[in-house]
């Protein structure tokens, strides 16, 4: 698949699907097995009303999503058309969102067998090596039907 | 209304990201049941249709926050600390129900899991486990 076919597919999925769409994603970057994702802060958003921080269940959103982004991107030239689910998915809340600041999720998928992708991800709003939240996930390819 | 009610319903309306999910949530008793009513903008696959796993995960995080809310009643909203969710069925398009369990409360920390379900509470959808940091009371 050419590059250009491949981020069609991904901005396609971060910016049509209607729950991404909702959240204001924008797709940042894609390449081989990695994936990366902005949301803008939304007061509608908002989860700490004394302070301003953006609700967890966004980031929450924003790692899944990003998580099969990347999966995406390594299954980019597999010959049947699969979508994924999400099977589990663990994150770590290392620190508060800063109030107003975009926040951008990166995603590894770093193992792919038939049916199972294994993908590591971050999110962060300035400085990627002061992260928000790190997640670890596991999804199933369900094959034969189309993303 | 009871003291707990009152504790639960100051902590839906203060909260911006509640109304976004367009969740509720009622007690009977000290038990209490989330619902989360379908909405197109949930939807993370428009083929099945199947509600967004960030949604599914988000809900519960909520139903987690808003029985601590009753449980563990601070000023502040309490604090995530890290979650785990798994997914057992795919959302489909309807009402989705939560309950949280508070297995444990720490001086400082405590420990919920969450259970969703659709059309049968046999039927889970997803779990959460997650721990939290409790604001001073």
């Amino acid at each position: 698949m050419s590059p250009e076919a491949l981020r069609e597919i991904a901005r396609n999925m971060v910016e049509t699907v209607p729950q991404a769409s909702a959240l204001g994603f924008k797709l940042r970057s894609i390449e081989p097995s990695r994936g990366s994702i902005l949301t803008p802060w939304r007061e509608d958003l908002v989860g700490d009303p004394d302070t301003g921080v953006i609700a967890g269940g966004v980031i929450t959103a924003l790692l899944d999503h990003a998580c099969g982004l990347a999966i995406i991107s390594t299954a980019a030239d597999s010959k049947t058309p699969f979508s994924t689910a999400t099977l589990d998915l663990r994150i770590d809340y290392m620190r508060a969102a800063t109030p107003r600041a975009d926040i951008i999720a990166e995603a590894h998928c770093y193992k792919l067998t038939r049916t199972i992708a294994f993908v590591r991800a971050h999110a962060y709003d300035a400085d990627p090596a002061d992260p928000i939240a790190t997640a670890q996930a596991a999804f199933v390819l369900k094959r034969g039907s189309v993303a | 209304m009871s003291e707990a009610a009152e504790r639960l319903e100051i902590f839906l309306g203060r909260v911006p990201y509640v109304r976004f999910l367009g969740m509720r949530a009622e007690l009977a008793g000290d038990e209490m049941t989330a619902t989360l009513p379908f909405a197109p903008h949930l939807v993370g696959n428009t083929v099945m249709p199947a509600l967004h796993g960030g949604v599914l995960g988000a809900f519960m995080e909520m139903t987690a926050l808003a029985q601590l809310s009753v449980t563990s009643p601070a000023p502040r909203v309490h604090k995530t600390i890290d979650i785990a969710i798994e997914y057992l069925r795919p959302g489909k398009a309807q009402f989705t129900y939560a309950r949280a369990d508070v297995r444990k409360v720490g001086r400082q920390v405590a420990n919920v899991h969450v259970e969703a379900w659709q059309e049968a509470r046999s039927k889970p959808v997803a779990f959460l486990r997650g721990h939290f940091l409790l604001s001073g009371g």
